[in-house]
């Protein structure tokens, strides 16, 4: 499935600005939400992991399940992967 | 279907097993103990790695929780093995335990002529006990009876969206028939302190859950410093988690909408019903330990990576959180909640979580029994584990 071109991802809250994504998603792949909305993966994201559903501001929450799971460390761009490397919870 | 079929005791709980136990009160008796397990295969041996060198709050951990495994409902009798020179007296554990009324005795090694006639001493004890045993019959009892362990470990970014909610589901349906959750691993409730106090009962549970998610909160500071708003092992990292609060929203889900009636110490019996927050570490092995003494019948354990360890008196129900992990272990996991991704509701897969929870309350075995997955414990000590 590594090559698949498009790829579903799960969001649990309307108010969630990352979804998780159902498998290894390659650039330029469609990401398929659940209301039938797609976006375009801007990076690699590893299955099971998050991607930005809009552009986030550095110092912006990420949310996730309605609350505030952290904060951009950088600016996000929608369709990036978010991890560890552009978002922390540093208060 | 209003209740299932169990082993009342004689203090009033309801049992889900039968169990003879044989419980070693320092590391030092563990030998005697296999002794005894290889002689008679019908006996549930206990191993740890602690009941010595230890004061002070690690004392009374080890006591109460040493004591109230052996009170868990699904024991039907305890043998104590003790070495004798040790700070944990097998005596003051067959004591405490006696008080549920159930058959107990002690033995010290030193005072029955060294290990192997202490194990054959006990052999005849234990064989006695399952003669006992034998007789027991299971009787109707009311799920308000239960009290259900929450669990989750190798948790990945699917836990808090599949497993965990769909278990949420199972927790709500067990509190509206009157029984008790108990919901613990307060180093994964960190930053949900706002969301969980707002649940509780009153202003003073609302405080102590607080307190005991801030007290967390400064054990990881203190030992992780500037890593400690990453509290998550790396495999959680590899599963999709970033952060915490990421985790603990994902985890608490589990634990369903019920309002939080009362906060416990670690191992301690909750006095009341309902959802109980329990203090005690995210490291799995001494969390079931604590959920054990606290008197859970059974446990539900999520886990994305995928998780093998039982509990050696307590069925530990194992909810894998995706179908890539199912299909690797499945021997491993008794549902696979992973079907959700794939069109399943989130009602049918827990329905289908309610419906294994029945079975085993009425003796289906679990996989991690089936596959032997018990007889160490860790228990938890005053030095905080993650």
């Amino acid at each position: 499935m590594k090559d698949a071109k498009i790829a579903k991802a799960f969001t649990i809250n309307p108010a969630d600005n990352v979804a998780v994504v159902l498998s290894d998603v390659r650039p330029g792949s469609t990401v398929i939400l659940p209301d039938g909305k797609s976006i375009t993966a801007k990076t690699e994201i590893p299955v099971a992991h998050k991607v930005a559903l809009r552009k986030v501001e550095p110092g912006e929450a990420i949310i996730k399940y309605g609350e505030t799971i952290g904060f951009a460390k950088v600016l996000i761009e929608q369709g990036e992967w978010v991890h560890t490397h552009n978002m922390g919870y540093e208060e | 279907m209003s209740g299932f079929l169990g082993y009342l005791r004689p203090d009033g709980q309801v049992g889900i097993r039968n169990h003879v136990l044989v419980l070693p009160t320092v590391s030092c008796a563990n030998g005697t103990v296999n002794m005894i397990r290889e002689s008679l295969k019908n006996i549930t041996a206990i191993f740890h790695c602690h009941g010595c060198g230890r004061a002070g709050k690690d004392f009374e951990i080890h006591m109460r929780t040493l004591v109230n495994i052996g009170k868990n409902p699904n024991v039907f009798a305890v043998c104590v093995i003790g070495l004798g020179c040790e700070v944990i007296k097998a005596d003051w554990i067959a004591s405490g335990i006696s008080e549920s009324g159930k058959p107990v005795k002690a033995l010290e090694i030193q005072r029955n002529g060294g290990s192997r006639n202490t194990a054959k001493k006990a052999i005849s004890i234990c064989k006695e006990f399952l003669e006992l045993a034998k007789k027991e019959n299971r009787v109707p009892a009311k799920f308000a009876d239960i009290t259900l362990g929450l669990e989750c470990g190798g948790s990945d970014g699917f836990s808090g969206i599949t497993a965990n909610p769909a278990v949420g589901v199972v927790s709500d349906w067990l509190i509206s028939k009157g029984g008790t959750l108990i919901l613990t691993e307060s180093t994964e409730m960190i930053g949900t302190a706002h969301i969980l106090s707002r649940r509780a009962v009153n202003a003073a549970v609302a405080c102590r859950v607080e307190n005991v998610i801030v007290e967390a909160e400064e054990r990881a500071k203190n030992i992780l410093g500037p890593m400690a708003s990453m509290v998550i092992a790396p495999g959680n990292m590899d599963g999709g988690m970033t952060t915490i609060q990421e985790k603990s929203l994902g985890c608490i889900t589990k634990a369903g909408s019920a309002p939080v009636e009362d906060v416990v110490d670690y191992g301690m019996h909750p006095s009341k019903k309902g959802l109980i927050i329990m203090d005690g570490p995210g490291y799995d092995t001494e969390s079931m330990a604590g959920l054990a003494a606290a008197g859970a019948q059974v446990i539900i354990f999520t886990t994305g990576r995928g998780t093998p360890a039982g509990f050696p008196c307590v069925p530990v129900i194992k909810i894998v959180s995706n179908s890539r992990t199912f299909g690797e272990m499945e021997g491993d996991f008794d549902v696979n909640a992973g079907t959700l991704l794939e069109g399943e509701t989130l009602e049918d897969v827990s329905k289908r979580i309610k419906g294994k929870l029945i079975s085993v309350l009425n003796g289906e075995k679990t996989r991690a029994e089936q596959n032997s997955q018990e007889g160490v414990i860790c228990l938890y000590t005053g030095l905080p584990s993650f």
